[in-house]
């Protein structure tokens, strides 16, 4: 385990109720820098709600979500509107892709920057020397971004038009675009074939260590988990049951009977 | 093709068959006898046969065209005309210095009526402008649009007739005015969506009409307020045609102003932001914007232009009552919007004149104008759902290479 001091996310307790059901119940988790951190389980364990209670969508039950900013000031950042926790400095992708489908890639990208410019409506009506050079800024930097997940050549393709890997992609670096410095991944390998998921891998890991931002991902492919994680998160019916260095979940006797054993059926 | 003839003529002579109560047979009750009136069978036949050939026609046309698009073979080499104008600056630049040319020649040589249609349409323009920015690019379906259009037009009624305010100082309140008004709409519908937001935004629109046409102290209930005067010169004397062809000078510029406005807003951090909000509100707000503030300010820009076109509209007819401002202009308004493309300025423009100028022109036909309008919108969504000109996204060339020189 890494030492507290440069933790960034730190969930502590987290419970979500929907009515009586209760899909997330008290979890723990936290997300050192540096590191990528996997959530796993079976379906409707409630991986994808614990996203959303951290990224704002729902207001957690209970429990704290606390965020540590690298050089800012930590915040409690319950109930926080998501584009608070995303002006913060947490940035996630969606499960069921949900991209801009009818603006192009590049567009998709320079949303991400929205947070990270100023300019108003006046601003942008008069289009003075700081509107033009954030307006720049944004274009150069979406460009880099798609650089680097290898979209370059698609900038002006409707996003609607990508295949499926390649939207995939795209959110990762719209996320990305909002200077993020943890990145929250909710499966981003689901429905990718063996080769685009081996190229996602290399891309997770070159995000960590080349931007330095650090990742929490929920992800069903196995091969991926094991191979990039630090650490890996359990969860099964709401309830955290295991938490560890990839070896020893793959040994847990309690992971493999909620989880792997159905798996190496597959 | 010989399937298509056979349908046909089943067709025609179902039309025949149905029609034939209505068209064929006339009793007179005053004779007692009945005439038979077969040319119109004829006329029905041949009518249902020629619809029924272009109808399959239009249809295998539309159906090769979805079939190429699936597989991925339109050919995106050769734009239309349409495109190449607005794109091609060869033909974009003489074909803008012509356009200037007629539009300021136009009043000096048509006479003072047809200006002041053209001066109505202009007015249908800049609400076109205003609501394609609401619509259009931010995805807000507005159906009460011509509640800001009033709340403009009383703003200079009621300076104008308590406080003898002149038309310049009461142009600018009048937009500050409807863009507060859509501040006020736009709180209490912020979590609206679709439908939802739709029937509220018809409840505004009906409000505010009901509002005017019973507060009587203030703006006079359904007398209206007269004798508005037109926009002043330097307080200069102006006959009614040299103040119509001024009107229309100024209704010019500013269409020109929200061309310009309104261009510069869809390709900036703003507009984006706007076009993700009408993409995916829950991936927007994930990507760090504000929706609140986003929402409302499409709301209020969308309401500031209906402002100030209500102004203008108060004071090109001298006269305004609560029957100019039905639930009828906001549906006009949006089918411009609609009709010529969401988010497409160009397209906008053209609709708004061809919706505003046709009935005009066409008074010999004023009894089917719904008729003929309803025709042309269920066409449109068959045919060209994206409007008669396609929003065209605006591609930032290559990298390290500023972003000017803007599409429309």
């Amino acid at each position: 385990m890494s030492e507290m001091n440069n933790t960034l996310l730190e969930v502590n307790d987290l419970t979500m109720d929907f009515g009586g059901l209760r899909a997330v119940d008290s979890v723990s988790l936290n997300v050192c820098a540096g590191e990528i951190v996997a959530l796993i389980g079976p379906n409707g364990a409630g991986k994808t709600t614990f996203f959303n209670c951290v990224t704002g969508i729902y207001k957690p039950t209970n429990g704290d979500v606390l965020v540590h900013p690298p050089e800012k000031k930590s915040q409690k950042i319950n109930g926080f509107k998501s584009n608070r926790v995303t002006t913060i400095g947490m940035a996630r992708t969606f499960q069921n892709i949900r991209l801009f489908q009818n603006m192009t890639v590049l567009e998709n990208v320079m949303i991400g920057r929205h947070c990270r410019t100023t300019t108003n409506i006046v601003g942008a009506i008069l289009r003075g020397k700081k509107t033009k050079r954030q307006e720049r800024e944004t274009v150069e930097r979406s460009y880099d971004l798609l650089e680097k997940v290898g979209l370059l050549d698609d900038a002006d393709e409707f996003a609607k038009n990508l295949p499926y890997g390649a939207q995939r992609r795209l959110e990762i670096a719209r996320a990305m675009a909002t200077d993020p410095f943890l990145l929250l991944l909710d499966e981003p390998a689901a429905g990718m074939n063996p080769q685009e998921t081996k190229d996602l891998d290399e891309l997770i890991v070159r995000i960590r260590d080349m931007e330095k931002i650090a990742i929490l991902l929920i992800e069903h492919d196995m091969k991926l988990v094991m191979n990039i994680s630090d650490r890996i998160y359990v969860m099964e019916y709401g309830k955290e049951i295991a938490q560890g260095a990839p070896m020893d979940i793959r040994n847990n006797p309690k992971v493999i009977e909620a989880y792997l054993g159905e798996e190496t059926d597959a | 093709m010989v399937n298509n003839v056979k349908q046909s003529v089943l067709i025609a002579l179902w039309f025949v068959f149905l029609t034939f109560p209505l068209l064929v047979v006339k009793v007179n009750t005053l004779k007692n006898i009945v005439e038979w009136r077969w040319i119109n069978m004829l006329w029905v036949a041949i009518g249902a046969f020629a619809l029924s050939i272009v109808w399959r026609w239009a249809m295998a046309q539309r159906q090769l065209k979805s079939k190429k698009a699936e597989l991925g073979e339109e050919e995106l080499a050769k734009p239309g005309f349409g495109l190449r104008l607005l794109e091609d600056p060869k033909i974009f630049k003489p074909f803008l210095v012509v356009l200037a040319l007629v539009t300021l020649v136009f009043p000096l040589v048509v006479d003072i009526y047809q200006t002041n249609i053209m001066v109505l349409a202009l007015i249908f323009v800049v609400l076109g402008l205003g609501l394609n920015v609401t619509v259009g690019l931010a995805g807000l379906l507005d159906l009460g649009y011509v509640a800001f259009f009033a709340v403009g037009a009383y703003t200079y009624g009621v300076l104008n007739s308590f406080f003898g305010f002149g038309f310049w100082i009461s142009l600018p309140i009048g937009g500050l005015m409807g863009a507060l008004f859509g501040i006020a709409l736009g709180f209490p519908i912020l979590r609206l969506r679709g439908d939802y937001l739709a029937i509220v935004t018809l409840g505004f629109g009906s409000i505010a009409k009901i509002v005017i046409e019973n507060w009587e102290e203030v703006f006079n209930g359904a007398k209206g307020i007269a004798g508005i005067p037109r926009p002043g010169f330097f307080g200069a004397e102006m006959t009614i045609t040299a103040a119509t062809t001024y009107t229309y000078y100024l209704m010019i510029l500013m269409v020109v102003f929200a061309i310009f406005i309104t261009n510069r807003l869809k390709d900036s951090r703003i507009g984006r932001a706007w076009m993700a909000l009408r993409e995916d509100e829950i991936a927007c707000v994930a990507m760090g914007v504000d929706m609140a503030k986003t929402k409302l300010g499409a709301y209020a820009f969308g309401a500031f232009w209906a402002g100030l076109a209500g102004v203008i509209f108060a004071s090109r007819n001298t006269y305004i009552n609560p029957n100019s401002f039905t639930f009828m202009e906001s549906a006009l308004v949006l089918s411009i919007v609609v009709m010529g493309g969401m988010g497409s300025i160009v397209g906008v423009i053209i609709a708004a004149l061809v919706l505003i100028l046709m009935p005009e022109y066409l008074r010999a036909f004023a009894e089917y104008r719904m008729l003929m309008f309803g025709a042309v919108m269920v066409l449109m969504m068959i045919f060209r759902p994206e409007g008669l000109i396609a929003n065209v996204r605006r591609k930032y060339t290559g990298r390290k290479v500023t972003t000017e020189g803007a599409n429309v």
